[in-house]
């Protein structure tokens, strides 16, 4: 290393004031947004780097790959509807789909905790193999790391992952116009609130899943279907759908108001939030997808995610438009307003 | 899901609105304070602004517990969580709340043991787990949560749990009610009355507000529907020139309260001659503490507790804004210095006060709707 100031060159500017990383930089809102875009992506990426989409894309000798890393620290390992292992694939697999990618191969580094138990290790494991089988991707390598007991919660499981680019395919907020319409895919904040219950902190029980599983069934068909109609895509993961809708607005500058009665919620994440005083449009979902659909291709695109497996919940939540400028709106039915912001910090439950 | 889905019908909700539209006299402004924060939260996150006439104005009240709780109080209580085996517990509500050198959670990212309860009797748990460490539950909130509190005391002296303790910032709601009414720059036409506290203490204590004061004051609930149909008692009243107690949350508030909430605390709690309160200074009888034969439970008696005073930043105006002279956006610090990530004031820390409420939900609606006007 180069001492600084002894012919060190200068690095490029960054704009990052928080002193210390907090868990709020992991939530996936604002705070991870701010480290990204103010000091990882200007260090590592290049200035003029923002907006990062959920893959890079990598053309190689005319092949249009497509590339993703993510990471996987959950606790606990297992929960009702999934584990640490399925995630993991499973959302490897959703970052390349919602870059409009047909996975191809996924590497996996193991960091694991000495004392963890063999058999949890090999029920993952098995997990992982299962999942990657059922989504149609091989698992082509990676590394395993043990640190000491006690630096580590068990385990925790890095990934990344190549695709290929479906043809005629053309996302990014950069296509997205005003008139276009929001499709979800389905319930959301059921992963969330599942992981919120299973830690068991709450004394609350409430029959509910994880909704992790690959999207690439339900969009597979719709941008093979409609491919340029299909301007932008994203899996609402941490941060929730409030998170995700925000850093399209804050892309384009527009406007997307969405309607509150639309949302798709079951019930018992709906009195999980109303009960902590959360907003199910911050929770996580591991299995949902948003995509803004060009006007004149919405009833098609609505009738084949609904016709594919899992995509029967599915329906248009919102619109994009000029104002509010850059910020996300939501109506209710009854004719109030409110601005949806991202998630600040963690979803913390309100008490008093 | 019942219970909710009635309260936001929108049908209901269109009667409502017309007739606050019939009843507000265009030729008058009404100034209305919601006292509780938990209306100041329900009111942004429902958009009902939008539903009201322009003369019809909410002014947000004191009553959001963090938002009122000195910062100097936070500091003390980090400091005794400095101390060895001390385990920090509090709701979700405080670990956002700054003290001079940082909030219970950047505490914890620098390796305190805080911990995030969701109850009291959570944290006499961790007690019961943890025999060879003291946990200190740092207890906020009006007679809306001191009750809860109190049986966790009772139940530790039972059950002769002593590694437990509690630091005691409990507030009772009529004292500031009284700072804001004797404030000179105040001028306010009637009361939207809190809903749970009012669960515990009744609607009795309020009568003094409508035979002295002369004012009318509706105990609402937190629906839609709770909140217009609690204006449309108030405009009721005003247009017919009384001034009363009304009960719109009958269906949860009992008028006379709750008699064992209220026996609990006053087995456990006694006033604190004074108690200084966020942007309303000292107020005489505001706050609670432990009664003396619960000693052994009370932080402040167990431990060095420094009694840190901490002057909030000279350019935050949080003392206006608590009392309602100034709305959140006419502070200096507003959205820019002072946001909620960032927030120096603790209006802007929970979402009950009444800046991150404006700042979440209301702020660049309100910038828009100003762009498409010029």
């Amino acid at each position: 290393m180069t001492p600084p100031g002894e012919g060190a060159t200068p690095g490029p500017v960054v704009r990052f004031r928080d002193p210390q990383i907090e868990m709020a930089h992991g939530a996936g809102g604002i705070a991870s947004r701010r480290l990204i875009d103010s000091l990882i992506a200007p260090l590592l990426l290049g200035s003029g780097a923002r907006g990062l989409g959920d893959a890079a894309a990598l053309p190689v000798d005319g092949a249009a790959l497509v590339m993703t890393a993510d990471g996987f620290v959950v606790t606990p390992l297992t929960f009702n509807g999934g584990s640490i292992g399925e995630l993991a694939i499973n959302g490897t697999v959703n970052d390349l789909v919602v870059s409009g990618a047909i996975p191809i191969a996924i590497t996996v580094t193991l960091v694991l905790e000495a004392g963890l138990p063999t058999a949890t290790l090999e029920a993952e494991l098995r997990a992982m193999a299962l999942t990657a089988a059922r989504a149609g991707v091989q698992i082509v390598g990676g590394d395993t790391k043990v640190v000491e007991h006690g630096k580590a919660d068990q385990m925790y499981i890095s990934t990344a992952g190549i695709g290929r680019r479906l043809p005629n395919v053309c996302l990014g907020s950069t296509e997205v116009r005003p008139g276009d319409r929001v499709l979800l895919s389905g319930p959301i904040g059921d992963h969330g609130i599942t992981i919120l219950l299973a830690r068991g902190e709450l004394d609350l029980e409430a029959d509910l899943c994880s909704d992790t599983r690959s999207v690439l069934p339900m969009v597979q068909p719709l941008l093979e279907a409609l491919g340029p109609a299909i301007h932008w895509m994203r899996d609402p993961t941490r941060g929730g759908v409030a998170s995700a809708l925000n850093e399209l607005a804050l892309d384009t500058g527009l406007g997307i108001t969405i309607s509150e009665e639309s949302l798709p919620l079951r019930l018992a994440v709906r009195g999980a939030c109303e009960l902590l005083g959360l907003d199910p449009l911050h929770i996580a979902n591991e299995g949902q997808f948003l995509a803004v659909v060009a006007p004149e291709a919405a009833d098609r695109a609505l009738d084949i995610v609904r016709a594919a497996p899992g995509g029967e919940e599915a329906r248009f939540i919102g619109e994009v438009g000029t104002e509010p400028a850059a910020a996300v709106l939501a109506q209710s039915r009854y004719g109030g307003t409110r601005i949806i912001d991202m998630l600040v910090g963690d979803p913390l439950p309100r008490i008093c | 899901m019942r219970f909710v889905d009635e309260f936001r019908d929108p049908e209901a909700i269109g009667r409502a609105r017309d007739e606050i539209r019939r009843l507000a006299d265009p030729k008058r402004h009404y100034r209305i304070m919601e006292v509780c924060g938990g209306h100041t939260h329900a009111i942004f996150r429902f958009g009902l602004k939008d539903l009201l006439p322009d003369n019809v104005e909410l002014i947000h009240g004191p009553g959001c517990p963090v938002c009122v709780l000195p910062m100097g109080r936070i500091d003390d209580g980090l400091a005794v969580a400095r101390q060895p085996g001390v385990i920090f517990a509090a709701f979700g509500d405080m670990m956002r709340v700054p003290g001079a050198h940082g909030s219970p959670l950047e505490h914890k990212a620098r390796g305190l043991d805080v911990r995030i309860v969701y109850s009291p009797l959570d944290a006499l748990k961790l007690a019961r787990n943890n025999p060879d460490r003291h946990v200190m539950f740092f207890a906020i909130g009006f007679e809306t949560t001191a009750p809860s509190t109190a049986l966790t005391i009772m139940r530790a002296r039972a059950e002769g749990i002593t590694n437990f303790s509690v630091f005691c910032n409990h507030v009772t709601i009529i004292p500031p009610i009284k700072a804001i009414l004797d404030s000179p720059d105040m001028r306010l036409d009637g009361f939207l009355g809190p809903g749970h506290v009012s669960t515990v203490i009744g609607c009795e204590p309020y009568e003094w507000i409508a035979s002295r004061e002369g004012l009318p004051i509706v105990v609402s609930g937190f629906e839609p529907l709770d909140l217009l149909q609690s204006l449309v008692m108030l405009l009721r009243q005003l247009q017919a020139g009384t001034a009363r107690v009304e009960n719109q949350y009958a269906r949860v508030v009992p008028w006379e309260g709750n008699r064992a909430a209220l026996g609990a605390m006053a087995e456990v709690f006694e006033l604190r001659p004074f108690f200084e309160w966020r942007g309303l200074g000292f107020i005489s009888q505001s706050a609670l503490r432990l009664r003396e034969e619960y000693a052994t439970w009370d932080t402040e008696r167990r431990f060095e507790v420094p009694g840190v005073r901490v002057t909030d930043p000279k350019a935050a105006q949080c003392g206006e804004v608590l009392k309602g002279v100034l709305k959140p956006s006419q502070c200096k610090l507003f959205g820019r210095e002072c946001t909620p990530e960032h927030p120096v004031g603790a209006l802007m820390v929970s979402s009950e006060g009444s800046c991150a409420a404006y700042h979440n939900y209301e702020h660049r609606k309100q910038a828009a709707r100003e762009a498409s006007l010029v």
